[in-house]
């Protein structure tokens, strides 16, 4: 057998025989792949993508039709990479249309040939290929060629500079602010009309726009100081100089870059009120790559050192351009300069390491593909791939995460094969956002503000955490959704997805809601403890401090006799059994708590008439717990007549206890000025049953 | 019971399966799978539920894997029920699929035949 491997054929059919049927011709020849629908169709060309040699389709699906995976397929160009052979029962014509409308390679009605689908299967499959590495041929010969032709264009202009005393750095500044500035001009205005490929070609020509002065005596080019009249005119001729060098071209005349260059070279000494030369021209009569050029060209003389002057910065550069000191330019060009000026000098920086860095790079690539030369570049870079891809899934399946990536178009998330299993969901959904599958696993809500999140993100900050419930199989967990939103490298910038993992995170999370309401309640009665009840209520007064408030304070009496006769345990049981009455007679709105051993704290809000509400709760709380008769005793503190916050608040109430307690006990008061001077019944918790009668 | 027998019985065409599939065996592994095959009941049941898209479906698949296997009866009467299913439900829906079912029947009991007599 050979060890290379088998090309893959993926066949999408809903009936299991007639794959197997398929799969049968084929399989000694190719691997075989099978999907049962068309939605699974697409999912696995979304993993797999030019991995698939060859797909055979069939029309009448569930889930998703034939037609519906072709413009899926039309949709990401995936078309172009992978042939489709359509096989069905449908023979009408219409049918065999569409489908070739849709960019199958071969349609095959049922009942088919074994020998015909054999042989279309593998001329198609040749075809491709062929189609592919002669592709692969081009794209490496141009790759190669652009970097060889970019590097003649380096020396060529390096040599007049080299020539002209220059800095070497000329050539790349001026080509890095044009570049600038058409981007900018093209954002501003569809006046000229330049594509991308127009655009790069100007700035490959701007290396050449002073090639003319090799023509030049060396004598004149160089002298330090002002120019003879004589010497000037013989200086202004290197524009049709250059012009007619690349005119005199034996070949390449048609090539766009000699003929931008032409227009570079003869004509980025004219100026805008016509007053340049070598032919006067006038306004937009002068190409607009000679006009930025021009510009860039002064912008570079005036910001570097010559033999005949200093260098300016860059802010008096552009202050004498926009002056009109350096010459008259389209109104235009001076807008885009003035809006780009603060960012050029980095933007000049930048580009001067970027291409130092390139050049390393590109050294370094050469090598590598000299020592690899069986392999092209795109093959190596397909290899690459093949690689990330075998290494991503291998870690995805390790990490025990859920994984996922999610595409706006078409829309659809992919999550890791151990995910979907957690979830009991498909590795593949279509239209995430809309099916009830995704619903059962994450609320709607959430499911929205989650991809709202991710859209209000940007490309500099793209991360983003969310909280909220999972459904995993039933049942409901606490999980952290971590993502990274992708956006496009458009100009403005598009959401394409996202990709992010999901950790349940529910353990942890309980644990440290059951820490919460430890520290935030009372173990013995459940009630909220006073530290806690305390922040509440602060919050409570905070959020409506307009209303009216009663803090009511109570214990029980003689309870140190009822720990002393039955017991502490029948103690507790007392409080609990007091605590349990509490919670029934106050409403939902109100606070209830246990501030201290025996002592009991409610805080409420109140409308009118507060003594009835009162003398109800005081009401509920008597009785009689087994044979202790549980009597209380009360004190209420209003805001409405004590100001000066919680504490002086909590004190009156303690104080009216106080009062309540030296009066007799078994009833309740309100606190009024007469008491101002009393002491405290209230004890810390820690002394647990101590009773209040001993103060 | 040949295979050749088989195809008689329930209505196919040995030779034009034999000239298109090019070996006997391959014949005979899809005939014996076509047993597995759960189109059929798909049908049935779709058209219980009266879910005629799905019914429509089943039907076509039916005649798809028939017109692989040259099961000429069945195709025809399952091509026609596709066709009166293929917008939705027709009243000749009924009568085919009661056709659809009696071939059906054919088919399976002599490819059972053909399967009992092989093994023995």
């Amino acid at each position: 057998m050979s060890t290379e491997q088998k090309q893959k054929i993926l066949i999408v059919d809903d009936s299991e025989l007639n794959r197997a049927i398929l799969a049968d011709m084929l399989d000694d020849e190719y691997e075989i792949i099978e999907a049962e629908n068309g939605l699974q169709g697409v999912g696995l060309l979304q993993q797999r993508g030019s991995e698939i040699s060859l797909v055979l389709l069939d029309i009448v699906m569930p889930e998703m039709d034939g037609f519906g995976v072709l413009q899926v397929m039309g949709e990401n160009h995936w078309i172009e990479d992978v042939p489709v052979i359509m096989i069905s029962a449908e023979s009408g014509s219409s049918h065999i249309e569409r489908a070739y409308e849709l960019g199958v390679t071969d349609f095959i009605s049922r009942p088919f040939d074994a020998l015909i689908v054999h042989r279309r299967v593998v001329n198609t499959i040749m075809l491709y290929a062929k189609q592919k590495r002669l592709a692969n041929m081009v794209a490496d010969q141009i790759y190669e060629n652009e970097q060889r032709s970019s590097l003649l264009i380096d020396i060529l202009s390096h040599i007049v500079e080299f020539r002209n005393g220059e800095s070497g750095l000329h050539v790349l500044n001026v080509r890095t602010l044009t570049e600038l500035m058409l981007n900018h001009l093209m954002q501003k205005t569809d006046r000229y009309q330049l594509s991308p490929s127009d655009i790069s070609t100007i700035c490959t020509a701007s290396a050449l726009h002073d090639i003319g002065k090799i023509s030049i005596d060396e004598k004149i080019l160089n002298k330090p100081g002002r120019f003879t009249e004589e010497e000037f005119a013989i200086m202004k001729t290197h524009s049709l100089a250059g012009a007619e060098m690349l005119e005199n071209l034996p070949i390449h005349q048609d090539d766009p870059l000699v003929k931008v260059a032409y227009h570079i070279c003869r004509w980025h000494h004219e100026r805008w009120d016509g007053r340049g030369y070598p032919d006067g021209l006038r306004g937009d009569e002068i190409p607009i790559s000679a006009q930025i050029v021009a510009l860039a060209d002064v912008y570079d003389a005036l910001t570097s050192k010559r033999c005949y002057k200093d260098s300016f910065s860059h802010e008096k550069a552009v202050e004498m351009i926009l002056a009109g000191q350096c010459g008259a330019f389209n109104p235009l060009l001076i807008e885009c300069l003035e809006e780009l000026a603060p960012e050029i000098p980095t933007q000049m920086n930048n580009s001067n390491s970027v291409a130092q860095r390139d050049r390393r790079e590109m050294r370094n690539v050469a090598q590598e593909m000299r020592r690899h030369e069986e392999l092209t570049a795109s093959e190596r870079t397909l290899q690459l791939l093949e690689h990330e891809r075998i290494k991503y899934s291998f870690f995805a399946d390790m990490s025990k995460e859920i994984q996922f990536e999610y595409t706006v178009s078409p829309p659809m998330i992919t999550l890791s094969p151990w995910g979907a299993d957690h979830l009991g969901l498909e590795e593949i959904i279509m239209d995430p956002l809309h099916q009830p599958e995704a619903k059962a696993v994450i609320d709607p809500f959430d499911l929205k503000s989650f991809t709202d999140v991710l859209r209000s993100t940007s490309p500099d900050l793209p991360v983003v955490t969310y909280d909220c419930k999972l459904n995993y199989k039933g049942k409901w967990r606490w999980t952290q959704i971590v993502a990274r939103a992708i956006w496009s490298n458009d100009e403005p910038p598009r959401y394409t997805g996202a990709i992010g993992k999901a950790v349940d995170i529910h353990d942890s999370r309980m644990k440290l809601n059951a820490l919460e309401r430890m520290a935030s309640h009372d173990a013995l009665t459940g009630l909220l403890n006073h530290a806690y009840a305390k922040k509440r209520i602060l919050e409570r007064i905070e959020a409506r401090p307009a209303a009216s408030y009663a803090l009511v304070i109570f214990d029980l009496d003689h309870f140190k006799a009822a720990n002393d006769t039955y017991g502490h345990s029948f103690g507790d049981q007392v409080l609990v059994h007091l605590a349990e009455k509490l919670r029934q007679c106050i409403r939902g709105g109100d606070i209830a708590a246990r501030a201290g051993g025996d002592e009991f704290l409610i805080f409420l809000e109140y409308k009118d008439e507060v003594e009835t509400v009162i003398s109800r709760i005081f009401q509920s709380l008597g009785g009689q717990f087994e044979q202790f008769p549980l009597s209380i005793s009360m004190g209420v503190a209003l805001t409405e007549r004590v100001t000066g916050g919680y504490d002086v608040l909590f004190h009156a109430a303690d104080a009216a206890l106080y009062t309540v307690k030296r009066g007799g006990r078994g009833h309740y008061r309100f606190y009024d000025d007469s008491m101002r001077e009393t002491l405290s019944v209230i004890s810390p918790i820690e002394d647990g049953g101590d009773a209040p009668e001993d103060v | 019971m040949t295979l050749q027998e088989c195809y008689a019985a329930m209505g196919g065409n040995y030779e034009d399966a034999i000239g298109r599939l090019r070996s006997e065996r391959l014949v005979q592994k899809f005939v014996l799978k076509f047993l597995d095959d759960g189109s059929y009941h798909l049908l049935c049941r779709s058209l219980e539920e009266k879910n005629y898209p799905e019914a429509f479906r089943a039907a076509h698949t039916i005649k798809g894997v028939c017109q692989n296997l040259s099961i000429d009866k069945l195709q025809s009467s399952s091509s026609r029920l596709c066709e009166s299913l293929r917008n939705g439900y027709t009243p000749e829906a009924d009568n085919l699929a009661e056709e659809v079912a009696a071939d059906y029947q054919l088919t399976v009991s002599a490819i059972q035949a053909f399967q009992k007599e092989s093994a023995g």
